[in-house]
Order: structure tokens, then sequence, then C-alpha cells
């Protein structure tokens, strides 16, 4: 029996967490879908959608609805499991990645310590990093399962993109490393409470680290793999019904992770600026509360400038994007990572 | 230099500034932002509508005098007007009794515009000696299929201004004026 003894109420902790953070997830992509319409609007001179209950708000609802109730097309030269792996792949790692991210301050009670985290591990942001590697693997089964020549060809562009822009997303994130001395989510989180935010000692790694998420998340202006007013809609032409809702979904919920990924690493993640919380004295669920909803602020604004970005600038062509990673983020990002290694060194001494 | 408007293309090549894209962008972005508070220009439909001129030529009714009797005597100068030839008619006699729907001796048994042929030029208006036919400002609604385009006389007569006053006025709308 000593093997079963597990902690019962660890497991139904993590559960609730997990239950939480995933209904989390699809409740936040399913309304950046709305404010992405809204604001695109809006930078437009008109309203947005505004039918579909008080100022539109059931429009995600409606469009989800009309997604359910597409005919489903699976092509009949496709390599079906894969066709259908796709899609459940780009979603699962778009999931999968938010379970490092310290969402609030633990809650303290005298039973003990509930962290806000599902996973406080010591390799932290590399988890993150190893899962969005996974998605690739989403891009590219749906694509070549697809058997169509211009789904393959996106997903092989798709591809080469995210494998490009990891390399400058990953050296910039080293010199946070460097002031950090841990991989562990709530370490970086503690020293940017002690220390001050990240991005005043790092704004060339912050840049360097938001255009990246850009090309990740495949946002405007990297947005080549699917390109849809130019390209033929790129690796998921053949996708119909909720396989494509989920394509579409999984990015969303890729644009919020990374979202709370930039603001844990370089806005301070849960720490309420330019007050020092703890002198409050508050009810410790109600400061997790005032914390987790400081980070739901910051990843709003991250997700408003993303969008933002989207409905300003025009896509990248494919030779400029590989230009701008290989030739211009890489050295930039290797510049940062060395400067910012010599004055460790150097204020070390 | 016809226009005035030719310029001289730059094609320097681009500065480290300009080709690591980030000041323009942000030039861009402060652009976008501040149509966030400018005023929408979008008319919300069903609910509002744009006003049209007062010569808007639209939907074609039949019009009755203030006795509500009918005005057209089917005399056809509308159909020999109509440069698409989309008025269709048949004349009749009226009957001892009639008086009161009909205002002349004769009358328009049959009267048929066929909306995907009309050019809503506004001939037939020009034309009509009897002041009979005049075109609103309601513009052509959808249909399902070609048959429903092609307006019978029931469809194009104005509702009946003693019977039925308050229909009569809404379809007189900007008319009602002039007349």
């Amino acid at each position: 029996m000593y093997l079963l003894a597990i902690d019962l109420w660890f497991i139904l902790e993590k559960a609730i967490l997990i239950a939480c953070i995933i209904g989390l997830s699809f409740f936040i992509a399913m309304y950046t879908t709305y404010a992405e319409r809204k604001v695109a609007g809006w930078l437009q001179d008109r309203h947005g959608p505004n039918r579909a209950g008080p100022f539109g708000i059931f429009q995600p609802l409606a469009d989800g609805g009309k997604l359910f109730f597409k005919e489903e097309i699976i092509p009949l030269a496709s390599n079906r499991i894969l066709f259908i792996l796709g899609p459940g792949l780009a979603m699962v790692t778009a999931l999968v990645t938010s379970t490092v991210i310290p969402w609030g301050a633990p809650i303290v009670t005298d039973k003990g310590i509930i962290p806000l985290q599902v996973a406080d591990v010591d390799m932290g942001i590399l988890i993150v990093f190893s899962v969005v590697s996974v998605g690739v693997y989403g891009i590219m089964i749906g694509g070549w399962a697809s058997n169509n020549k211009f789904s393959l060809i996106a997903a092989i562009r798709g591809a080469s993109q995210m494998v490009s822009y990891e390399l400058p997303m990953g050296l910039a994130l080293i010199a946070v490393l460097f002031m950090t001395g841990s991989l562990k989510m709530s370490e970086i989180v503690a020293n940017q409470a002690a220390n001050g935010w990240h991005v005043i000692y790092q704004p060339l790694g912050f840049i360097i680290f938001f255009v990246c998420a850009l090309a990740e998340c495949n946002r405007t202006p990297f947005d080549l793999p699917e390109a849809e007013n130019e390209l033929n809609f790129g690796y998921h032409q053949e996708y119909s019904s909720m396989k494509l809702g989920f394509y579409l979904f999984a990015e969303y919920i890729n644009m919020f992770i990374s979202s709370a990924v930039m603001a844990t690493l370089f806005f301070g993640g849960y720490d309420i600026p330019f007050v020092n919380e703890a002198a409050w004295g508050l009810e410790p669920w109600l400061l997790s509360l005032i914390s987790f909803s400081v980070l739901m602020a910051k990843i709003a604004f991250f997700l408003f400038v993303f969008i933002w970005i989207r409905w300003t600038i025009p896509r990248f062509r494919y030779d400029q994007l590989m230009n701008l990673g290989w030739k211009k983020l890489i050295p930039l990002a290797l510049l940062n990572m060395i400067i910012s290694a010599a004055v460790m060194l150097w204020l070390n001494k | 230099m016809l226009t005035q408007r030719a310029k001289q293309v730059d094609r320097k090549p681009m500065t480290v500034l300009e080709s690591i894209y980030l000041w323009n962008i942000v030039k861009g972005m402060g652009i976008t932002i501040s149509h966030l508070f400018k005023k929408k220009a979008t008319i919300q439909y069903p609910e509002q509508k744009r006003t049209f001129s007062k010569v808007f030529r639209g939907l074609h009714v039949l019009n009755r005098d203030a006795e509500g009797r009918e005005n057209c005597t089917a005399c056809g100068l509308c159909a020999v007007a109509c440069p698409a030839e989309a008025i269709t008619m048949e004349a009749a006699e009226r009957l001892p009794g009639e008086e009161h729907l009909y205002r002349e001796e004769k009358y328009a048994a049959k009267y048929e515009i066929n909306m995907l042929r009309c050019i809503f030029c506004g001939l037939c208006e020009e034309a009509c000696p009897k002041d009979a036919i005049y075109l609103s400002q309601t513009f052509a609604p959808a249909n399902y299929g070609r048959k429903g385009f092609i307006y019978k006389k029931e469809e194009l007569l104005i509702p009946h201004p003693i019977k039925d006053k308050e229909a009569y006025e809404k379809a007189l709308g900007e008319k009602a004026v002039k007349n």
C-alpha cells in the first residue's frame, strides 16, 4: 500500500488548478478572437462585431457554433490518422506550455502553501521552449498529411520560420537567465519583485524576444505560414469544420501563453509594480487574487499589442523574414548576451 | 507632368535604423492607434438609414388621387418612354359603378414592371401625363426568384388614402411635399 500512499489532496489541488487554467486559456482565446475583430474594426474606423448580444459579446460563441456545424471533409488522398492528429497536436502543445507559468502569488493557508502554478520545476522556462518546438509538428503533420502541395509548402515555410526564430529567442532569454541564475519561473518572478523588472535591464533582449514571439505565434508581420489573403491559406488549407477551428484556436492560445511568458520573464509576472504588497497585511487569498489580476492585466496589454501590430504592419516577404531572423536578430541577441555577461562579471567583482 | 503629382522615387539603400524596421513600425502603430479615437464611418443599416437625395429614384409607385381613385389611364406613354422595356400593361374600360375605383373611363387592368430590367431612369415618371407613376425613395428589395421581381399592380399601387391613411402617407414619403 505504500506505493499508493500518494497525497490525494495534492492530486485534487493540481487537478482543479489544471482544469481552471485550461478553462481560462479557452476563455481568453475565445475572447481574443472577439477582441481581434473588435480592435480591427476600431482601428479601421468601424464598429466591429456588434450584433450577437450586447456589443457583440456572444460573437465567439456564434463563431464556434458555426465551425461545429460545418461539413467535415477529410481528403481521400490524405493520411487519415495524421490528418486528425495534426490539429490535436497543435492544441495539446498550445495548452501544455501553460504548466510552468506562475499565475499568482501562492495562497498561504494554515495547512500549507498552495502555489498557483501547476509545476514549479527547476527547468521551468526550458519546458516552455521544448513544448513550443514540438508545436512545429502540429503544423508539419497537418501540412504533410493533407497531401496538397500548397499545404506542404506552407508547412515547411512555417517550420523553418519557427526553427529560425527559436534561436534568437533562446539567446535573448539567456541574458535574462544570467540575471536570475535560475530557470525556475517562480525564482525569475521573485528576482524581479526584488530587483526590478527585467525589461529595465534588458530592453534589447525584450524587443528581440517580443519579435520572436510574434514569429513563433505566426502573427503578423510573420504570418507567412497562413498568409490567408495571398498564399492560399497555408498549411490548414484542406481542413474544415472544427479541425480548422482547433488550428485557429490553438494559435490564439499560443498568443495568450506567449503573452504570459513575456509578462513573467520581462514584466515581473504577477508582481504588482511600485508597491510592496507584502506590507499591506491582506488576506493571502485576496493578495493572490490581486496579483493574478495584475498578471492578467499585463497579458491583456500584450494581447492588445499583438492585435494592434497585426492591423498596422503588412506581411514580410519570405527572404526578408529569413534575413531579419538570421542576419539581424541572431547577431543582435548574441551581442546583447555578451554585453550582459560582461556587465554581470564586472559588477560581481 | 499632367497632374503635377509625379514624385521622384527614393532609391537610396536603407539605413541601419530603417533596415531594423522598428522605428517605422512604431510610427505606423502611432497612426493606427489614432484611428481608435476617430469617429466611426459606419451607418448601422437596419436601424439607421442613409438619407437619400430628394431626386433619388427608387421603386415605382402607382398613384391615386385624394379620393383613392387610380390615376392611371393605361395610355402606354410610360411603356413607350421606357428605354429598358420593363413596363407591360393592358387597358380596360371602366364599367358603370366603378367610378370610385378609377378616375377616368379607361384604366390599367394589368400593369407590370420588371424590376430586373428597369434601370430606374425615371423617364416613365416624366412621360406620364396623369401624374400616375412616380419613383419612390425605397430601393429594390431582395427576392428568391426572378418571378418575384416582376411587380404586379397590387405591389405597385399606393395604399388607399382614406381607408389606409397611415400607410398612404408613409408610402408618399418625401413626395408628400410635392403633391
